[in-house]
């Protein structure tokens, strides 16, 4: 193997890591605020417009580590400045 | 993977500077925006009963709730600061369903674009309203040692907000492109709803969070 294939393995399996714990964590995240969104929905049924406009903007706000995860194995896999 | 998906493809050279998609797409957008808004605002000053009248009436409505929802207070002209940014990148999503074409925005030039215009809107705003001394001040609030990172997380939450909205509508592209190569008919269409959706979400988010960010730096003390 020479340097140039030592770096595409890296990067592929660097992508799928980096892919792999972001949506991990983002996921975990979503997922413990939508379980409290939805017992503060069930709590004030009245409130619910301006909860769920609030989950939203959390939700994206979470959403973007994934996002960022997303950018970084997209660099790795098309962008890659160490590939020749 | 042939297409670039960080940057656009250069269309053409107009006296030597590259005129890319992103460009292109911004400028349709743009004009796009002009001319329904100027549509818009015509009808609500001649025909104040007419729908495009009420039409335009919701969405400022909108647009102050938005404002007002990120600083805390009505200020007209954050009002207008973020509108003008949730319709650019609103629009930017919608003229990306079209067939052909992405966002505007999903190019990373534009998005660091609109991010770098926030993070210049947040300290003309703060000089602006609290004037240089007490706009600074504010960086020393909680002490010495954190005024750099105050501006560290100044310089990160540009980086966020860029990185945030190109990744957002770049992925839905990609999703769609990529089943489209796979399957082509009709299963794309959920997903293309999905893009659409987080689209103007992600419109959402980044006008709030821009006022958020002119809010604070325009936030006059309350205490006496």
């Amino acid at each position: 193997m020479n340097d140039q294939t030592v770096i595409a393995v890296a990067s592929i399996l660097g992508a799928a890591l980096v892919m792999g714990f972001g949506a991990f964590g983002a996921a975990l995240g979503e997922s413990r605020l939508g379980s409290a969104a939805m017992d503060a929905i069930a709590r004030q049924p009245d409130e619910s417009a301006n909860l769920a406009r609030n989950m939203l903007v959390a939700l994206a706000m979470i959403e973007s580590t994934a996002i960022f995860a997303l950018v970084i194995a997209l660099v790795l896999l098309f962008a890659n400045p160490f590939v020749g | 993977m042939s297409e670039d998906l960080f940057g656009s493809p250069v269309l053409a050279q107009v006296v030597g500077v590259p005129v890319t998609a992103g460009m292109v797409g911004s400028a349709v957008v743009t004009v796009a925006v002009l001319a329904l808004a100027g549509w818009l605002g015509r009808a609500a000053v001649h025909r104040p009963t007419s729908a495009p009248a009420a039409a335009a009436r919701l969405l400022v409505g909108f647009l102050q709730g938005v404002a007002r929802d990120g600083a805390g207070r009505d200020v007209p002209a954050l009002t207008v600061f973020g509108g003008t940014l949730f319709v650019f990148v609103a629009g930017s999503a919608l003229y990306g369903q079209l067939p052909g074409v992405r966002a505007p925005t999903a190019d990373l030039a534009v998005a660091s674009a609109l991010a770098l215009v926030v993070f210049v809107a947040v300290p003309v705003a703060g000089v602006w309203v609290r004037g240089p001394i007490g706009y600074l001040r504010h960086y020393l609030e909680g002490g010495v040692l954190l005024a750099p990172i105050e501006v560290i997380s100044e310089l990160s939450r540009t980086l966020a907000l860029a990185l945030r909205l190109f990744g957002n509508m770049m992925s839905g592209h990609l999703v769609v492109g990529l089943l489209v190569s796979l399957v082509g008919l009709l299963v794309p269409v959920p997903l293309m709803a999905l893009d659409l959706a987080i689209g103007l979400i992600q419109a959402y988010i980044f006008t709030i969070l821009a006022c958020v960010y002119v809010g604070a730096a325009i936030q006059v003390e309350e205490t006496a």
